[in-house]
């Protein structure tokens, strides 16, 4: 047991490929927690997903120990946050279970949007910032400058700030004597009732479910018997371990560490992070604040692109959603697109990793649906109603109003692309909430509303400013608006899958820009297709896409037979890349090139 | 359609029996005729195709099996014809043959006593119909129309010349090695010589406008042939169009508009001169259409010997792809050791169809076939075909219409849309 005097608790925080995951091993190596020779590159980053997106989605920590210049050792626990946005209550709860952070920028580029909101998170926390300069190796790095601009942009003293290359292995002593010098120790009460946070959980192939927990008051030891006081579910502890960062066992945890257990938990979605953790015998009075369960705000549809892969499509979502609580789903069937499945996740990063990892590691082509988000439908009765899909909009008549989540953007961008950031933000009806300027960059934000958002604002914003902006979010609330349903008539029939719901100023604009496109994605036929966007009955734009005109093989004889009829299997094989309405082959991609806008 | 019916009737005489020529000592049982459903004239009876794969040059478009050899020995390959014939022959001797083409390659580089051989050996070999059909592909050159008697006098009572263009310019970036006034005169012979000449123009070509087809095809209209084959030009892959065409160096091909005003045209002037096309690019007076390529589109047996050569053979009701081996050499040592093909694909019944329609829908007179015939999903999608104007159907028959037939690839993926793909080969 240690004494809380010496346990020094923190996560860090940075941008992507500022050097997070560098800096940690590093810490891991100059402590000697993990012999180099066993040292694997970027040890905290296991998965293959996060790594090749550069960004932690799983937060894992990692128990060092650390002699320092004052002969004294401390046990140093870090914990590694998920980097991104859509993973904001997971982040809170991580630095909810520290008392300080390691800012982490690198010194050729200064703080981004995606910085900010963590740096915000931590300081809400409570916790004692270190900030640290990396990369000053490089000759692009300006020290001074990067630490003026932390000044300017987040307020934080930056004179004091830590010098370092991770990757050359510079400075990383200096880092671990500031953890030490400069971060509070923990607090708490070993003779209070046990009181843990639920700080992550995950599923292990061998262990089953490990829950990872921060020790605020009390002390856990293996096979005690602990309620979740949340869930109200109560287990044994089978083992009680630390990480360093591979499991090792443990006899207890008192206040301040930070360990994970395992208690015969079935699935991942039986934990909640950010639950309390007691005993069940010797519970303490209550659970700790700011618990919240995981809620959905994007919805998509996924649908196998071949029909047979349906139920293979099912156990592949049963099995990822048995290791993530906030990835809901629900059966959907489509006229156009068969039997699949109606998604919810927490943002746009995590549908996309969702989505690769169902792809890559289960191996299934899919079709996405365009994303959409949670509306509520206020029935003239006065019931609310929540809209995952547009395609379930009810009657008008019975509908009194509609409203929509609204999003606070924060967005960083040099200032000669400001004036590009402001029109799309204006052109996604939002509203401009501040600006202010740091060092030749705009820091500018914006409400707007999530559905302008949802699909391709990122994709929009990184090609206007080339690349220059980073761009951040967070869901502030409801808000009525003129909304309504649009559908889009292929052949004058409608296809479900691409009705999608818009803000009726924009609705003209949106159509035509649907009907030109799918013109493009269809492919002629032998007769003329019209391609509608429609409110109710009205039709807002309309498009024809004209027959084909000749397609014939001059010449065919009996030798050509055999190469004729591969030939034309071959071209029926390519058809199973579309999809049939009524006599129309829709082909996959248009379900979602077709939302993407040109602007 | 009308036309046709007609003249396979009057080919076909009331009883089959009275056209067949007999072949000496063989008597051939000959109730066997109306046994066989793929004898019935109205497939167009049995045919026989023999390739001879080589040319003097390699034209840019083409992607037929056409080898240029320094020197060949056409005594060597005369043996190889010969032998292969008379393995045909061992096999289908009972059949009536209905006719022969020399197909290429330039067939028309054989020694005429080669043609003549062969034609001896296929009389031999199988009983043939009284007006046996006998092409021949010919190059329009001042040498080979020196050859025209000797195949005349061997046999061949068709020719077929590679004309291809009436312009020079033109001709020359077809990679032909004939003007158009060598053409001309080797028409003029070919006329003078067989009782049916046919000759093909190759149309769509880079650069070519409206009023220069216009100019083209009514000149070759005047030529008085009986019987025209009109391409448009195919740029297909693997071939120096193909490839100068990938490259993006091919400019001045037509556009779809083009190519359609370029098909009304033809369409429309062959109409007018009594020649209107009775298949996709093929047209003929009345009476002269080319009775062996009905073969292929109506569906009927034909043999392939030779070079890369492909038949149909229905065989105990089951009806088999065959196909030679594409190389020169490689025929050649397979038929010294005995056999001039490769394994056989027994069609399934989904291939036997799609080919069926494939062919014949390619005909004026479509495809005959009684109702029941069809799958019930394939005959729901000609319905819709046929409200949509593109094909017409009456009580055992239909066929894709004039708009119909520019389209007839998107109609045909359209009707076997479900139909499943090729079984895997089972080789006999």
């Amino acid at each position: 047991m240690t004494d809380l005097s010496h346990i020094r608790n923190f996560s860090i925080v940075a941008h992507i490929d500022h050097g997070k995951s560098t800096l940690a091993d590093r810490l891991i190596q100059a402590t000697g927690t993990v012999a180099d020779r066993d040292m694997k590159e970027q040890l905290l980053d296991a998965m293959d997903i996060e790594r090749e997106r550069g960004i932690t989605i799983k937060a894992n920590t990692v128990r060092l120990n650390y002699r320092a210049k004052n002969g004294e050792d401390y046990v140093l626990n870090l914990i590694d946050t998920p980097g991104h946005v859509d993973f904001a209550y997971e982040v809170s709860r991580s630095m909810r279970a520290v008392e300080g952070s390691l800012l982490v920028v690198d010194a050729s580029q200064g703080v981004e949007a995606q910085t900010l909101a963590n740096v915000y998170q931590a300081l809400d926390a409570g916790h004692e910032i270190v900030p640290v300069l990396n990369k000053i190796d490089l000759p692009a790095a300006e020290p001074d400058r990067v630490k003026a601009n932390i000044e300017d942009v987040i307020g934080l003293d930056a004179h004091d700030a830590v010098l370092i290359s991770a990757k050359a292995g510079l400075g990383i002593e200096d880092v671990l004597e500031a953890i030490v010098a400069r971060l509070p120790a923990p607090r708490g009460d070993r003779n209070a009732p046990l009181k843990a946070m639920l700080v992550d959980s995950w599923y292990d192939a061998y262990l089953g479910v490990v829950v990872m927990i921060r020790v605020m008051d009390g002390v856990v030891r293996k096979g005690d018997r602990i309620r979740m006081m949340q869930t109200g579910a109560v287990y044994g502890i089978d083992r009680l371990a630390v990480l360093r960062p591979k499991m090792q066992e443990w006899p207890e945890l008192g206040p301040g560490e930070i360990g994970v257990f395992t208690a015969s938990i079935k699935q991942v979605r039986d934990t909640r992070v950010g639950d309390t953790i007691t005993h069940e015998k010797k519970p303490c009075a209550e659970p700790l604040p700011g618990f919240k369960p995981a809620q959905p705000v994007v919805f998509c549809g996924l649908f196998p692109v071949d029909a047979g892969d349906f139920v293979a499509l099912r156990e592949a979502i049963e099995k990822l959603a048995l290791n993530d609580a906030s990835f809901t789903y629900e059966m959907e069937s489509s006229a156009a697109l068969g039997f699949g499945f109606r998604c919810g996740f927490l943002g746009l990063l995590h549908l996309e990793v969702v989505r690769d990892r169902l792809e890559r590691e289960y191996d299934i082509d899919l079709i996405t649906t365009a994303p959409s988000v949670v509306y509520h439908l206020y029935m003239k009765g006065g019931e609310m109603r929540e809209l995952h899909n547009p395609a379930d909009m009810p009657d008008l008549t019975h509908v009194d109003h509609i409203e929509e989540p609204r999003i606070r953007a924060t967005i960083m961008v040099p200032d000669d692309y400001l004036g590009d950031v402001l029109k799309l933000c204006q052109d996604r009806r939002g509203i401009q909430m501040n600006l202010t300027y740091a060092g030749g960059r705009a820091l500018v934000d914006y409400d707007l509303p999530l559905n302008e958002v949802v699909f391709d604002f990122y994709d929009r914003l990184k090609s206007v400013t080339k690349g220059y902006a980073s761009f951040d979010y967070q869901i502030t609330g409801y808000r009525e608006d003129n909304l309504v349903k649009m559908s889009i008539l292929v052949n004058d029939e409608p296809v479900d899958a691409l009705s999608m719901m818009v803000h009726r100023d924009r609705a003209e604009l949106r159509g035509r820009a649907m009907v030109e496109k799918l013109k493009e994605l269809i492919p002629r036929h032998l007769f003329k297709i019209p391609i509608q966007a429609a409110i109710g009955g009205k039709v807002i734009a309309r498009e024809t896409l004209s027959a084909m005109r000749k397609d014939v093989t001059a010449k065919c004889y009996g030798g050509d037979a055999t190469r004729k009829r591969k030939l034309l299997d071959k071209q029926k094989a390519g058809k199973k890349k579309m999809r049939q309405f009524g006599r129309v082959e829709i082909p996959q991609e248009a379900f979602i090139s077709a939302l993407k806008m040109d602007d | 359609m009308a036309t046709l019916g007609d003249i396979s009737q009057r080919d076909g005489a009331s009883d089959a029996r009275d056209n067949v020529t007999k072949p000496e000592g063989r008597p051939g049982p000959l109730n066997q005729i109306n046994r066989d459903p793929v004898e019935n004239w109205q497939r167009g009876g049995f045919g026989l195709y023999l390739h001879w794969p080589f040319c003097l040059s390699k034209c840019p478009y083409c992607d037929f099996n056409s080898h240029v050899a320094a020197r060949i020995d056409q005594r060597e390959w005369q043996d190889a014809y010969l032998a292969e014939i008379a393995r045909a022959a061992g096999e289908t001797g009972e059949r009536v043959l209905a006719s022969v083409y020399f197909g290429g390659g330039t067939p028309s580089l054989m020694d005429p006593e080669l043609v003549a051989a062969i034609l001896d050996a296929v009389r031999a070999g199988w009983r043939v119909v009284n007006d046996l059909e006998v092409t021949l592909e010919a190059n329009p050159t001042s040498v080979e129309a020196g050859r025209f008697r000797g195949y005349a006098a061997a046999g061949v009572n068709r020719l077929s010349l590679g004309v291809q263009a009436l312009d020079d310019r033109d001709l020359a970036a077809l990679g032909r090695l004939h003007t158009a006034g060598e053409a001309r005169a080797a028409f003029d012979l070919a006329r003078a010589t067989f009782s049916r000449v046919s000759f093909d123009l190759i149309y769509a070509r880079q650069g070519q406008t409206p009023e220069a087809w216009r100019a083209e095809l009514g000149e070759a209209l005047t030529m008085a042939a009986d019987h025209l084959s009109l391409y448009q030009l195919t740029i297909e892959p693997g071939t120096a169009f193909g490839t100068r065409h990938a490259a993006g160096r091919l400019p001045g091909l037509p556009d779809e508009d083009r190519a359609v005003a370029l098909w009304d045209i033809t369409q429309e002037m062959t109409g007018a001169a009594g020649m209107v096309a009775y298949e996709v690019s093929n047209h003929a007076v009345e009476g002269a259409e080319g009775r062996h390529n009905l073969v292929y589109w109506r569906g009927g047996d034909y043999l392939g010997i030779g070079p890369g050569a492909h038949g149909r053979l229905t065989l105990d009701g089951i009806r088999l792809a065959t196909e030679a081996p594409r190389a020169p050499t490689a025929w050649l040592q397979a038929v010294r050791q005995g056999r001039g093909e490769l394994p056989r694909e027994a069609l399934a019944a989904g291939d036997v169809l799609a080919e069926r329609l494939m062919m014949g829908l390619r005909l004026a007179e479509g495809v005959t076939m009684a109702p029941g015939d069809l799958p019930p999903a394939v005959a729901a999608r000609i319905d819709m075909l046929v409200s949509d104007g593109l094909m017409w159907r009456e009580t055992g028959r239909f066929g894709v219409t004039a708009t119909g037939r520019r389209l007839l690839d998107a109609v045909l993926r359209e009707i076997l849309a479900d139909q499943g793909g090729s079984q895997p080969d089972s080789d006999i």
